[in-house]
């Protein structure tokens, strides 16, 4: 009997990377609702560059697996149409260093036909992008702008760190009656595997995940920066005995006040990890809600550590840009030490 | 003025349906069309083209599997596109302006960018993207397209300065046809009238997408028609097609007839034989029967067998040639192995002056360097 049971949990998960999560939380809501469909660059045939929809192609068909022209606002601009249209866009950004073309039609209208007609139209859509450094890529292929997104009110801004996470918030964006800007860490595609439930698998947005709970100081990171983070956390706590609460915070926008705050409450002190150049990225804004709601819990100033105030370097200096867990480090022992 | 009826209207702004059938020098074998006259190029310049797309083949080779040793990162082949590359780049005279793309290695080469230094890029410096002084040549653009209103831009600045002698050459490739950016580019191109030459390397495929689901147009040179301006369909792995036409562009955007408009946009017909970047695998999205076709139009055999066929070239002069080019590809990868960089770079050049604030951000970056040493950052994340 407990066999039994033992195996019918194995069967109900399977282990998978992160890109892979993806891949399934695409062919899930494909293959729930017809409306669903994936358009982009290279995202059929070629099963998408970094392999993020392979197989869907062969498994869905032309119509609902779209090579588009190589167009950035096309894809963004026809999949608003798509979506009044009462279709289910997910359109990918190849990477997103060349979403740029297709920032006019995210902002000035994904992200306010609801307000602008006074919730007559709606544009339940997603647009993912590989975004983020740390593979060795070509210039223009490491950027990490969510700050951008997230600026924009009306749109969401997603960010997994874990193959469960990226099947189960991709899942919740596609439901979303909201657009959504869903951003892929690279860096972690094939990192590391993890169980990912099978079939319908759909985690809420809007709440973050506490991934290490610790008494001594809140590290506040998202994506591929979660990892360090856990890693400086591992090292703190054996080496100096420094017991750090890892949140991984995973949507950006709308933010979760509440597990921020209530983390910060606990132990007064606070650094925000982003791969994002530093002034006015997404940890600006965390560290001010945190004065705002929680100012009489504060024993240090709030740490940022971040990437530079200049552009992503080419390769053969993205360790230096990107924050290392040797950086992470570093400076929660700054916080703590304050 | 007088008024023209819409015969002549159409015939003045040169923009006159294209020939589908793209203009040729060269046979698939390399021997002269009896229909074509061979473009006004001495024995010398001959061998220097030729030489140039030998150099590039080679370089080609040895990039990739450089890529597959890991001494440098992704790199995009040119193998069946360096005739028209090369071709082009001689077509220039030195003012005129170089807008390439990433896979342009062999046009930038014969503008005067130094090999060691497209190496240098490539192994993940920056300091490869700077030229020698006077080279006008712009660092690679790799957002698709847009560079095609820049150059129109810059095309505009000589027009607007006096500077008569000097023309603008962009390339793009066949996908960037669709953005929004080749659009705007050209049409404004063709409403300034300025003098820049637009070269779309129409290679067949962007990534997995091939040219028939790229655009519904019948071809790319028919573009042009919509913009008011001259559209030419050339051949792109007959070089000596590729030199006689855009020479004679170049020659119009400078110096127009009464009834010419000065832009031009060429499609150059070709085929990229390999993947689209080392970090592709072409299996999965084409028939590689396909490309078989475009090599037997191999720009760099119709060349040699031309070259040989008019006795510009002989066995002796080839292997020195070649010999020349082994040299001149090792003498660049030990240059952009000896080349070095430091983390200081990253704040370098942002703006003319660093702001205090980047200053202390690289301050910080330093004293962890000093305490915890350079390997530290080596690690790999996560």
């Amino acid at each position: 009997m407990s066999s039994a049971t033992a195996t019918e949990a194995e069967s109900a998960t399977e282990r998978l990377t992160l890109v892979e999560g993806v891949r399934e939380g695409l062919h899930t809501e494909m293959a729930r609702d017809d409306r669903v469909m994936v358009l982009g660059e290279d995202v059929g045939k070629n099963g998408g560059v970094f392999r993020a929809t392979e197989g869907l192609f062969e498994e869905f068909g032309e119509e609902r697996v779209v090579d588009t022209p190589l167009a950035e606002s096309g894809i963004v601009g026809s999949s608003i149409g798509l979506a009044l249209s009462g279709m289910k866009p997910v359109a990918e950004m190849q990477f997103m260093g060349f979403a740029y073309p297709a920032f006019d039609q995210l902002v000035s209208h994904a992200a306010r036909l609801r307000s602008r007609s006074h919730g007559q139209y709606t544009c339940p859509m997603v647009v993912r992008a590989p975004y983020g450094g740390g593979i060795r890529a070509p210039e223009h292929h490491s950027e990490s702008k969510e700050a951008f997104f997230v600026h924009e009110p009306g749109l969401k801004v997603v960010v997994p760190s874990t193959p469960a996470d990226a099947k189960g918030l991709l899942t919740a964006a596609i439901r979303d009656p909201d657009p959504v800007v869903f951003l892929e860490p690279k860096l972690i595609y094939r990192a590391f595997r993890e169980a990912v439930p099978r079939g319908s698998h759909a985690v809420p947005l809007g709440e973050a995940a506490v991934r290490r709970e610790g008494s001594d100081v809140s590290v506040f990171t998202w994506g591929a920066m979660t990892r360090p983070a856990l890693i400086a956390a591992g090292n703190l706590a054996e080496e100096h005995g420094v017991d750090c609460e890892v949140v991984d915070v995973r949507t950006l926008s709308p933010l979760d006040v509440g597990t921020v705050v209530a983390s910060f409450e606990k132990t007064g002190r606070a650094a925000v990890v982003h791969e994002a150049p530093k002034t006015a990225g997404v940890g600006a804004e965390i560290a001010t809600t945190i004065q705002e709601e929680a100012l009489c819990y504060q024993e240090a100033p709030i740490k940022r550590i971040a990437g530079f105030d200049a552009p992503v370097p080419l390769h053969a200096l993205e360790d230096y840009y990107l924050p290392q867990a040797v950086r992470v480090q570093d400076g929660i022992l700054e916080t703590v030490g304050f | 003025m007088s008024t023209h009826d819409d015969t002549d209207h159409r015939h003045s702004t040169g923009a006159t349906q294209p020939d589908t059938e793209p203009i040729r020098v060269l046979d698939d074998d390399g021997h002269l069309l009896s229909s074509a006259e061979p473009p006004a190029l001495s024995e010398a310049e001959l061998l220097g083209m030729y030489a140039d797309i030998k150099l590039a083949r080679h370089f080609d080779q040895r990039a990739i599997s450089l890529q597959r040793q890991g001494r440098i990162a992704t790199y995009a082949p040119m193998t069946g596109q360096e005739g028209s590359q090369v071709a082009t780049g001689h077509a220039l005279d030195d003012e005129d302006w170089l807008f390439p793309t990433y896979r342009d290695h062999a046009a930038k080469y014969v503008h005067g960018a130094e090999l060691g230094s497209l190496l240098t890029t490539l192994r993940g410096y920056r300091e490869g993207y700077s030229d020698p002084a006077g080279v006008n040549l712009l660092p690679e653009y790799i957002p698709i397209a847009t560079q095609v209103p820049h150059a129109m831009g810059m095309a505009w600045g000589q027009l607007l300065q006096g500077n008569d002698d000097t023309a603008v050459l962009c390339h793009l490739g066949d996908g960037a046809t669709s953005e929004g950016d080749f659009h705007e580019g050209l049409n404004f191109a063709g409403v300034f009238d300025v003098p820049a030459v637009f070269v779309c390397n129409n290679n067949q495929w962007a990534i997995s997408m091939p040219r028939e689901r790229q655009t519904a147009s019948e071809t790319i040179a028919e573009k042009a028609h919509a913009y008011g301006i001259e559209g030419v369909r050339v051949d792109g792995m007959d070089p000596l097609a590729v030199y006689a036409v855009t020479r004679a562009a170049i020659k119009k955007a400078k110096a127009p007839t009464d009834d010419e408009r000065r832009p031009t946009l060429i499609e150059s017909v070709q085929y990229r034989y390999g993947a689209h970047t080392t970090a592709d695998d072409p299996s999965v999205y084409r028939d590689e029967a396909e490309s078989e076709a475009w090599r037997d139009r191999d720009p760099l055999d119709r060349l040699e067998t031309y070259l040989h066929r008019t006795d510009v070239l002989d066995d002796e002069r080839e292997a020195t040639i070649e010999a020349q080019v082994e040299d001149e590809v090792a003498a660049a990868i030990e240059t952009a192995e000896a080349a070095e960089t430091s983390p200081e770079r990253i704040v370098e050049h942002v703006y003319e002056e660093t702001p205090d604030r980047l200053a202390e951000q690289l301050d910080e970056l330093n004293a962890l360097r000093e305490k915890y040493g350079d390997d530290a950052f080596a690690e790999v994340l996560g």
